[in-house]
């Protein structure tokens, strides 16, 4: 037997324009196809009984699956380093699909307290209703981490980079710990996306997305996704190993190995919540991953600009950007985010004598003339939020403190116009601010 | 569905080999010829409970156009076909011995395989025997070790992809009709 030429391992570029489509035979459609249809038809009534019981792979019915959706899934997959993923209808929808599947009740979840502040309400409120308690800890305490875990814990959860203050998770030290307690570590990869990091590569088991954000990239179409890292053993899950009563006691872990956990979503979480994709919108999110890496990379460089400009402005107490030397995890964003720590940041108003900080914060926002006032992140355009009197606003005092959100707040997530130009602006806010 | 003649690379997956042996064992060139060039396959540990992991793989390799062969003393007939209690009294050729018993039963296994003159044997995910592995290819058998042949044939010629699953296949070459 000859020795053919290992295959080329394609660059993430090039997996971020090909992976996961390949030109339809017939057709030769070059962008991907947009399979705006419900239902499939079937070859004939014993391979509809086969993939029903999953002992055929294909399609039946775009809430489980569709061949749009399944191009973002692969691509998102490939650029991520995982086995695969299933998309969901957002990345709320991805987190509770993942904790759905994974969990059952009396599970317990310890999670980082610096989180969005919808995922932190998702899990305190929604969660309770499965009775799945979640313990929170500062994310850059490994003993608090540690101090957390009993054995109900069935997984840790946190953020790349945190929401609102940048917290870098050290991936590496928390994914040693869940793997020394066998549970599996779920990360939130937003912030980063694969394109500045990829968390599989520093141990973590299962990562979710909302790809709403810097994935879409134009504010166009909500999605999610969850992805598996095909490294755990799922043994030990009931909820993933255990016969299942919804596919005649069908042992996923034993019949799809790597695949089980990812199947197990896809067959029976996304299938009974209904949580799935629209293809359109799966359209549109992979176009949004076709320009991901030069977005990522002008949009992070920008931020950093900006960051910079404002810690050195006068009406400026304090930035909490983490590529900055300043931010207390600089050293964990140059190991796990040497790219550049994403292009969100949060800066805090100086206090004006005489004025609420609440006020102030609303004066500048009105004040700006580029950066859209909206409750999001991740956009070609430059978003800008009080997260005290929106996002966060549901969160009790106690929770905003722990994750580390003070009335003078401002949230920016850094867009693709001219940096001179949102630099202008800020500054012309700022100025204002002593009319 | 297929992927054309484009390239396709090897999986990164938590296979327990090193990474010198996924080379001798798990080469997706080596594989893609495989289930190109293969007819028969027979299934030693076939089960006869349709809810088993060697029921699904012999069900849809089965669909997928190959001769399947149930190997399971247990058993008369699995899928429609005659079950064998052993390799050797099989009375046809095999190409591709498919194995779903304990890996400490693989190198009397491979001993059969090498016997009846198959041409390749695959020790399905998570059943690695170096002793088994070795023996065959010093027969001149093409080995595969703790890799799924449906999960395989789902990568490079099947519906794998609709499940949402990295096949790691990228290319720019149109498919082929199947």
């Amino acid at each position: 037997m000859s020795n053919p030429p290992d295959p080329r391992r394609f660059g993430f570029e090039t997996r971020m324009v090909h992976a996961g489509h390949i030109p339809d035979a017939v057709t030769g459609a070059r962008a991907v196809p947009i399979y705006q249809t419900t239902s499939f038809v079937f070859d004939d009534a014993e391979q509809a009984a086969q993939l029903f019981e999953l002992k055929q792979y294909g399609n039946i019915y775009t809430r489980i699956s569709n061949p749009t959706t399944a191009v973002f899934e692969e691509r998102l997959a490939s650029l991520e380093g995982a086995t695969g993923a299933v998309a969901t209808a957002s990345g709320m929808a991805a987190q509770l699909v993942t904790f759905l599947t994974l969990l059952q009740p009396g599970d317990e979840v310890v999670a980082s307290s610096q989180l969005y502040g919808g995922s932190i309400t998702q899990l305190v409120h929604t969660l309770k209703k499965f009775n799945l308690p979640v313990r929170f800890v500062n994310p850059s305490r490994l003993d608090e981490w540690e101090a957390a875990i009993t054995p109900k814990t069935r997984a840790l959860y946190g953020e790349t980079i945190g929401n609102p203050r940048g917290a870098i998770l050290d991936l590496e030290r928390i994914a040693a710990l869940a793997a020394s307690h066998g549970i599996p570590l779920i990360v939130d990869n937003t912030m980063a996306t694969p394109a500045l990091c990829r968390p599989i590569e520093h141990g973590a088991t299962l990562i979710v997305h909302s790809a709403t954000k810097f994935i879409g990239g134009h504010g166009t179409a909500l999605g999610g996704a969850l992805l598996d890292s095909g490294k755990f053993d799922f043994s030990r899950y009931p909820t993933v190993a255990a016969p299942s009563p919804a596919y005649h006691d069908l042992r996923f872990y034993d019949t799809f190995g790597h695949y089980a956990f990812l199947m197990k979503a896809r067959a029976e979480t996304v299938r009974d919540t209904g949580a799935c994709l629209s293809p359109f919108n799966s359209f549109l999110l992979i176009q949004g991953l076709e320009t991901l890496s030069l977005r990522m990379e002008r949009q992070t460089g920008s931020a950093l600009r900006v960051a910079q400009f404002l810690e050195s402005h006068a009406a400026v107490a304090w930035v909490a950007y983490a590529g900055l030397p300043s931010h207390p995890d600089h050293a964990l964003a140059q190991k796990y985010l040497p790219k550049g720590a994403g292009a969100v940041f949060s800066f805090g108003l100086k206090k004006r004598a005489g004025e609420d900080a609440r006020a102030t914060g609303r004066k500048f926002i009105e004040g700006l003339q580029l950066f859209s006032h909206l409750a999001n992140i991740g956009d070609v355009r430059s978003l800008v939020i009080h997260p005290a009197s929106t996002t966060h606003q549901q969160l009790t005092d106690e929770e905003l403190a722990k994750g580390g959100v003070g009335a003078e707040l401002i949230r920016l997530s850094i867009g693709l116009e001219n940096v001179e130009d949102l630099l202008w602006d800020l500054d012309q806010a700022l100025l204002a601010l002593s009319r | 569905m297929g992927p054309g003649p484009g390239v396709a690379c090897a999986v990164t997956l938590n296979s327990a080999l090193t990474p010198g042996q996924q080379k001798l064992y798990q080469d997706p060139l080596v594989i893609q010829r495989l289930l190109r060039d293969t007819r028969t396959i027979a299934i030693v540990g076939l089960s006869t409970d349709p809810q088993r992991a060697s029921w699904f793989v012999a069900s849809y390799l089965k669909k997928a156009g190959y001769r399947i062969i149930p190997v399971n003393p247990k058993a008369t007939e699995i899928l429609g076909e005659k079950a064998y209690p052993n390799l050797a009294s099989i009375p046809g050729p095999v190409d591709l011995v498919d194995v779903f018993r304990p890996a400490a039963e693989a190198t009397g296994i491979a001993r059969d395989a090498v016997a009846i003159k198959a041409k390749s044997l695959w020790l399905q995910l998570k059943l690695v025997n170096l002793e088994a592995a070795e023996l065959a290819t010093r027969a001149g058998l093409t080995v595969v070790l703790d890799r799924c042949v449906k999960m395989e044939h789902g990568r490079y010629f099947g519906g794998l992809h609709f499940a949402g699953m990295n096949t790691e296949i990228v290319t720019a070459r149109k498919a082929k009709l199947a």
